[in-house]
């Protein structure tokens, strides 16, 4: 492995924790948004809410972590993406603006009113930054981004796969928002929740798998390339994901199966310990299958890695600051996801 | 086939300008909370340290309230801050295409920074109930120490645009090699990263007191306020004076490295010795008008001696001069005397607390309190337009050219005009938002864990 290609997984690992932990905040306001009028919806809202309060901050800085990386080891990478699709970029930026707002100021603004619009706000923008972002993704596995760069402002992205991709990402993050939800309720002893998003979680995977296979015939129709290689080399990683989703499948419906329990019944399907490892499972597995997919193309297939790779000394920086996130960053995360998991972060104000 | 096609030179022209004011403008925006975000975790620290060791129950809940207040400028200000990551992309791709191999090497050292100031503030933030209080307070030190961090990294970015070196292009311009130290460790960076830091300490100091100086005005005087009023205070009064060293400094560095930027701050149109200062007044070719003019004082101030040779912009080839000379100006004497006025303040404070181990009671140092934090930021927006503005027509000093460097793409004044809408209603929305909180607290001082110094008029209704 070069250390362009090293730059490249690293860059991937940051899109892999950006989709697990980023992806499913925004799944969060996707049942937010759907959740019904405020005597309904109260409950699973607060469930979000509580879930989503003291991580989303440091979910979103893997964002900024794909960004930085993107601009410093592939600098012409970057620039070629931003003057093509820079539609769909400036759009999810937008939603990122509203949906962090919007969630800020949702619990410490006055008035139901205000209290509303700022709640539709964060659940509104929580669908639309997404599906941008996957239009994005969209576009670049397409072969649409010329190395260039200024490619087609529109034609790039509003296409099938493009926006299948960015369907795929909606329901993606609906589903893994979904599986942690039921943890999260199961821990707070709220059985009928637990039940409300394993039903949904159910949906979403179902949803989440017709888009991609929708999204595999378009890939076939569209970038040849990177479906060749995701059916040749990245078959063992096509079919953990398959794997992966239908294991929890079959969790979730022997889970919704025991639905006719007793009012106030504790609910104990078996597995349940299995279900976010299954769900991430099948999520890093397609990530990581597009990555293998598209090698050694960052822009299929105008532009290679090693073509857009920075100098060495900037790669070597870029890998000693992995090294220091590995080192701190991520027990730093382990540390606040435990103390959340634990209920030792107080949500309210 | 024309050999320069008009078209696409008008539209980069106009997309020029309009990236140019959307990048001023969501900085300007940014900066103000990425402040807050560097020097506010420290000030909630010293309120929450004399909290646990003193048993102050006021400095407790001043470090309780300042960090739920927290919460949302940090919010707003990751949003924000995401923003401007984008804009490197959506506004100055050509920038980030050839050169973000090299500044790159700062922000990707401040994503560190940044992740664990995210998850430290969470922990913080979210932790005051059920973390024990020495636990609670160690898991807040991060923070001030990742903010300064971040700032580092950010501000050396910006240092290498101004001082730009450890990079080597090939004859087709491309960057073909880096020297990550050499780039961190410009020579700008030097003034740079300090005087940003302690512009961040004042700030969030003047204004957390500044917001406390009214209360007071309003009649709100218990130890509450106070104590409120003494803690960013003090943090800034004494930031002031280490500041205006540094920005001397500085404006020394600009002089030797940046001539063009400082004979345009500084309005020089001829190179030679006993330049004069002026302060204040318009710029034109002929000289200054309506300037008070001090003789000799700035050759002196460059180079403690009226026989400094200081280079006016005559000398500087006229498509690499500084564009609105007299913007330049004006902005670099505004944060020069606002923090001249923010010293005396501090001295006024020091001294009376020196005799009397009181604030002063007159209400007039109130009142310079309560606008203390507006000056500090306009002068905080005052200095970004020096170095900034003063850097053009460059945006990488030397090396690119602001107009190489903006996108092609359609439609940047209308997402200019879109920025100004958005971010004025979330600028709104977030101080109403805050003033709902204050208030709040003021009304909620009657709960069990209010605070016992409750003055009389917050218990009636």
């Amino acid at each position: 492995m070069s250390k362009a290609d090293a730059a490249a997984a690293i860059l991937w690992v940051g899109a892999t924790f950006y989709a697990l932990f980023g992806g499913a905040d925004f799944g969060g306001g996707f049942w937010d948004l759907i959740a019904g009028d405020a005597e309904r919806g109260g409950r699973p809202r607060a469930l979000i809410q509580r879930s989503l309060t003291p991580v989303w901050e440091a979910n979103h800085v893997w964002l900024i972590f794909i960004l930085v990386v993107l601009w410093t080891a592939f600098p012409p990478a970057f620039s070629a993406i931003f003057t093509t699709l820079y539609v769909p970029i400036a759009l999810a930026a937008v939603g990122i603006v509203l949906r962090g707002a919007g969630f800020a100021f949702r619990k410490s603004i006055e008035g139901l009113a205000a209290r509303r619009a700022a709640g539709a706000t964060f659940a509104l923008s929580s669908v639309l930054t997404p599906f941008f972002m996957g239009a994005v993704v969209g576009a670049i596995a397409s072969g649409n981004v010329p190395a260039a760069g200024n490619g087609d402002a529109f034609s790039s992205w509003l296409e099938p796969l493009p926006l299948l991709t960015g369907a795929m990402f909606v329901a993606t993050g609906a589903y893994l928002s979904a599986v942690f939800l039921v943890g999260d309720a199961r821990r707070a002893g709220e059985a009928d929740l637990e039940r409300y998003f394993g039903r949904r979680a159910l949906a979403a995977a179902a949803v989440a798998g017709v888009a991609a296979a929708l999204g595999l015939v378009e890939l076939h129709a569209e970038a040849r390339y990177v479906f060749d290689r995701l059916v040749d080399q990245g078959l063992p990683l096509v079919i953990a994901s398959a794997l992966c989703g239908l294991a929890l499948l079959t969790l979730l419906l022997r889970g919704s199966m025991g639905r006719n329990v007793a009012p106030g019944a504790t609910y104990r399907p078996t597995g349940r310990g299995l279900m976010r490892p299954l769900a991430a499972g099948a999520v890093v597995s397609v990530i990581w299958g597009w990555g293998v997919a598209q090698f050694p193309y960052l822009l299929p297939t105008s532009l290679r890695i090693d073509q857009a790779a920075a100098p060495d000394p900037t790669l070597t920086i870029v890998f000693v600051v992995f090294a220091v996130a590995a080192v701190l960053v991520l027990p730093s995360l382990a540390l606040l996801y435990s103390l959340s998991q634990r209920d030792l972060l107080e949500a309210e104000h | 086939v024309l050999p320069l096609d008009p078209l696409p030179l008008a539209a980069s022209a106009s997309n020029l300008l309009a990236a140019r004011e959307q990048m001023a403008f969501t900085l300007g925006f940014h900066i103000v909370l990425s402040c807050i975000g560097v020097a506010l975790p420290a000030t909630i620290l010293l309120a929450n340290y004399l909290g646990l060791k003193r048993g102050d129950s006021d400095a407790m809940e001043l470090a309780r309230r300042w960090s739920k207040a927290m919460a949302v400028t940090f919010a707003v200000g990751a949003v924000t801050g995401t923003v401007l990551s984008f804009e490197f992309g959506l506004l100055w791709p050509e920038f980030t295409g050839r050169f973000g191999s090299v500044f790159g090497i700062a922000f990707a050292i401040e994503g560190i920074f940044f992740f664990l100031e995210a998850i430290f503030l969470a922990i913080y933030i979210y932790g005051w109930k059920r973390l024990s209080g020495w636990a609670h307070f160690w898991s807040g030190v991060p923070m001030a120490i990742t903010g300064i961090g971040g700032a580092f990294s950010v501000v050396a970015a910006n240092a290498w645009m101004n001082q730009p070196q450890g990079f080597t292009l090939n004859a087709a311009g491309k960057v073909v090699d880096t020297d990550p130290l050499q780039v961190l460790f410009n020579p700008a960076t030097g003034y740079e990263v300090p005087h940003m830091i302690l512009a961040a300490y004042m700030v969030t100091g003047f204004l957390v007191a500044s917001i406390y100086a009214v209360g007071m005005l309003k009649g709100r005087r218990d130890r509450l306020h106070r104590l409120g009023l003494l803690i960013p205070l003090t943090i800034a009064c004494i930031a002031t004076p280490i500041q205006l060293f540094v920005g001397d400094t500085a404006a020394r560095e600009v002089a030797d490295h940046q001539p063009a930027k400082f004979a345009g701050m500084e309005c020089i149109q001829e190179t030679g010795t006993h330049q004069t200062e002026y302060v204040g007044g318009i710029c034109t070719e002929d000289g200054v008008k309506w300037a008070i003019p001090i003789p000799n004082l700035d050759s002196f101030l460059v180079g403690f001696s009226a026989d400094t040779e200081v280079v006016g912009l005559e000398d500087i080839p006229v498509d690499e001069r500084p564009p609105a000379n007299t913007l330049l100006h004006l902005a670099f004497d505004a944060m020069v005397g606002i923090g001249t006025a923010l010293l005396l303040l501090g001295m006024w404070l020091g001294w009376v607390w020196w005799k009397r181990r009181d604030i002063p009671q007159t209400p007039w140092f109130l009142r310079a309190v309560a606008v203390s934090g507006a000056g500090a930021i306009l002068a905080l927006w005052c200095g970004w337009i020096v170095t900034e503005v003063g850097r053009q027509p460059w945006i990488v000093q030397g090396y690119m050219r602001t107009e190489e460097a903006v996108t092609q793409a359609d439609g940047i004044w209308f997402s200019f005009a879109f920025m100004l809408v958005l971010y004025a209603a979330l600028g709104t929305i977030a101080v109403k938002v805050l003033r709902g909180m204050s208030r709040r607290w003021r009304e909620g001082a009657a709960e069990p864990d209010g605070t016992p110094y409750a003055p009389p008029e917050e218990a009636a209704p």
